[in-house]
C-alpha cells in the first residue's frame, strides 16, 4: 500500500492507501475525491484527471508519452513541468508515499 | 424540512445526479433506487478493456461504497420501482412500499432490441448491456469457435475487436451501406472498415439477417436475406436500444422513443425530471436522444442545478468516444445532415481528424488517435466558432490554435 496524498486548490488534503498497480486516477474516483472528474475513464482522452506531482516523487512513474504530452497541453489549467494525468500514474510495487496537487479546475 | 429528492436508476445518468445534488450545496435527503442486485457500475469498459481483460471486475465500481454513505446518498440496489402515483408523488416498489418524494429523477436508461427473427432464443445467442450479460458473453468467447456478431455500431465493433484479439474467427453483419453509419461520416467509417478487415474479422455490409439456424436448441449460423449462412457457434446482437419508457408511461407522462422533457429537462409534469438514454430532449431545432457518458453525466448536473434553484437550459456539446484495435475515435456534436467535410491530419498515420460542417457551419468533429484535436472541438462547436472547409484545408492549420484564439 502506497500513501497517495491529494491536496487540492484551496490546502484541503486526502490521503488515500492505494495498492500497487493502482492508477491515483481510479483511487481517487473510487474514494470520491473531488477535484478529479476522470470523464474518459481513464484512457488518456480527456484531461479532466490532471494533477501536479510534487517533484521528489516525479522518479516513481514512467516519463509521459507522446500522447500523455498532448493530452497536457489540452488541460483546463495551466501545464507545468510537474503536470501529470493521473491515469497514467500507476502506483509501482515498493512506492511508501506520493504526494500530488490537484489544480483549481479540470474542464 | 428539506425537500426530498428519489432517483430511479444508479447508472451513469441516476449515480450522476445523486452525487452533483451535494456538489451543488443540496442537503435534503436523496434516494437512488435501482432493479439491480450489484453496486453501480461503468458500462463502457465491459465491450472494452474489460472484456480484453485488461480491467478487472472490481474496478468497474463507480464510487467505493461507503462514498454514496459519506455523502449521504441512500442507494437502495435490487429494489425494482412499479408505478409512480403523481397524485400523491409516491413512488411505488415492486414490494408494494411506498417511498414519497418532492422531485422525481427518471434515470432508467434503456435495454437492448433483440433481434427480430426466427431463433433469436437460441443458446449461444448473447447481448452487452449489463455486467451479467458481460460475463455471460466473456466465458463464451472462450470456447468460441466461430463467432457472428450483427449489427456493425459501436457495441459490435468494439467486440469484433476484442474478439480478433483472443483469435476467434469472426464475421460482422450490417444492414447499412456502411458500419457505424449513425454516428460517424464516410471516411471514419471506411477507415475503421479497413482496420477490421486488416485484424482479420470479416466485414459484411448490406446483408440483412433472415434467420438464425440452429442445431439442438444451439445456434449454428446467421441465414442472410440473400439466402448465404454465416456459420457461427456464437452471435452477439448489438443492434440498438429502446429506451425504458413504461413508468413514465403508465403514469401518463409525454413519451415518444423516450420520456419527453423540455430544455431543464422536466417532463410534462414539473416535479419530474427524466435523464440519460430514457429522456428525449430539445437539441437545436429537434428533439434527441442521446446514449452516451457524457450526456447522462452533464444531464445529471443540469437537473442538480434545477432542482437546487439554478436552473439552466442543458446545452452540453455532445461527445462520444469508442476503442477499436487501439484507434480511439472521439465524436463532438452531432454530425446528422452534415453536407461538407475535411480531413485534418493522416488516416496514413492513423492520426486524423474529420470536420463536418452543415450548410456552412461546423457541427461536429471525429478524432482518430487525436484526442487534443478532440477537445479543441467541443471548446469550438460550444462557442459556435466560424472555421471554413477552405480555412480548415490550408496548411499549417491546427485546431488548437483556434481553440486558443477563442480562449484569447
Ligand atoms: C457495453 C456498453 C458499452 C458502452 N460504451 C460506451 C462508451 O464507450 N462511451 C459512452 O459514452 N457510452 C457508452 N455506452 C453507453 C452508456 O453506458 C449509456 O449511455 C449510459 O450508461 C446511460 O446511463 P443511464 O443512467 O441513462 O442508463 P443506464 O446506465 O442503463 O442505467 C439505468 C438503470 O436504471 C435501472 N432501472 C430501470 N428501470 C428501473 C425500475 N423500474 N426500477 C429500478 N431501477 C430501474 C436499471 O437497472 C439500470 O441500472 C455503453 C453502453 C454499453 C452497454
Ligand atoms: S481519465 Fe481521461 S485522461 Fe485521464
Amino acid at each position: 500500500m502506497a500513501e497517495v496524498t491529494l491536496i487540492n486548490h484551496s490546502g484541503t488534503q486526502t490521503t488515500l492507501d492505494v495498492p500497487p498497480g493502482t492508477s491515483i486516477m481510479r483511487a481517487a474516483i473510487a474514494n470520491g475525491v473531488r477535484g478529479i472528474y476522470a470523464e474518459c475513464g481513464g484512457d488518456t482522452m480527456c484531461a479532466t484527471c490532471h494533477v501536479y506531482v510534487e517533484p521528489e516523487f516525479s522518479e516513481l512513474f514512467p516519463p509521459v508519452n507522446e500522447d500523455e504530452d498532448e493530452m497536457l497541453e489540452a488541460t483546463a489549467c495551466d501545464r507545468l513541468p510537474t503536470s501529470r494525468l493521473s491515469c497514467r500514474l500507476t502506483i509501482p510495487e515498493g512506492c511508501g508515499a506520493v504526494v500530488v496537487r490537484l489544480p483549481e479546475s479540470q474542464r | 424540512m428539506s425537500a426530498r429528492v428519489v432517483i430511479v436508476g444508479a447508472g451513469h445518468a441516476g449515480i450522476s445526479t445523486a452525487l452533483e445534488l451535494r456538489e451543488a450545496g443540496f442537503t435534503g435527503p436523496v434516494v437512488v433506487l435501482d432493479q439491480a442486485g450489484h453496486d453501480p457500475y461503468e458500462r463502457p469498459p465491459l465491450s472494452k478493456a474489460w472484456l480484453a481483460g485488461a480491467v478487472s471486475t472490481g474496478e468497474l465500481a463507480f464510487r467505493a461504497r461507503e462514498v454514496y454513505a459519506r455523502r449521504r446518498i441512500e442507494l437502495r440496489t435490487g429494489v425494482r420501482v412499479d408505478a409512480i402515483d403523481r397524485g400523491s408523488r409516491e413512488v411505488v416498489t415492486a414490494d408494494g412500499t411506498r417511498l414519497p418524494y418532492d422531485h422525481l429523477v427518471l434515470a432508467t436508461g434503456a435495454r437492448p432490441r433483440a433481434l427480430p427473427v426466427p431463433g433469436a432464443g437460441l443458446a449461444g445467442v448473447h447481448r452487452l448491456h449489463t455486467l451479467t450479460d458481460a460475463l455471460a458473453l466473456r466465458a463464451a468467447l472462450d470456447t468460441a469457435r466461430a463467432l457472428a456478431i450483427v449489427g456493425g455500431g459501436f457495441i459490435g465493433l468494439e467486440v469484433a475487436a476484442a474478439a480478433r484479439k483472443r483469435g476467434v474467427p469472426t464475421t460482422v453483419v450490417e444492414a447499412a451501406p456502411r458500419l457505424m453509419r449513425r454516428v460517424v461520416s464516410e471516411p471514419v467509417s471506411a477507415f475503421y472498415h479497413r482496420l477490421h478487415e486488416d485484424a482479420g474479422c470479416v466485414v459484411r455490409t448490406e446483408a440483412v439477417v433472415a434467420e438464425l439456424t440452429g442445431e439442438d436448441g444451439h445456434v449454428t449460423g446467421v441465414r442472410l436475406a440473400g439466402g448465404a449462412t454465416v456459420p457461427a457457434d456464437m452471435v452477439v446482437a448489438g443492434i440498438g436500444v429502446t429506451p425504458e419508457t413504461g413508468l413514465a408511461g403508465a403514469a401518463g407522462l409525454a413519451t415518444g422513443d423516450g420520456v419527453l422533457v423540455d430544455e431543464a429537462l422536466r417532463t410534462s409534469d414539473p416535479a419530474v425530471f427524466a435523464v440519460g438514454d430514457c429522456a428525449r430532449f430539445p437539441l437545436g431545432d429537434a428533439m434527441e436522444r442521446l446514449e452516451s457518458v457524457q450526456n447522462a453525466a452533464d444531464q445529471g448536473r443540469a437537473v442538480a442545478a434545477a432542482v437546487t434553484g439554478d436552473a439552466r437550459p442543458y446545452r452540453d456539446v455532445p461527445w462520444f468516444w469508442t476503442d477499436q484495435h487501439g484507434c480511439k475515435l472521439q465524436i463532438a456534436g452531432i454530425a446528422t445532415g452534415a453536407d461538407e467535410w475535411a480531413v485534418v491530419g493522416s488516416v496514413q498515420e492513423r492520426r486524423f481528424t474529420v470536420l463536418c460542417w452543415r450548410r456552412g457551419a461546423l457541427v461536429a468533429g471525429e478524432s482518430v488517435n487525436r484526442p487534443a484535436d478532440h477537445l479543441a472541438l467541443r471548446r469550438l462547436i460550444a462557442a459556435k466558432a466560424s472555421i471554413s472547409p477552405a480555412a480548415a484545408r490550408a496548411d499549417g492549420f491546427t485546431l488548437k490554435d483556434h481553440a486558443r484564439a477563442l480562449a484569447g
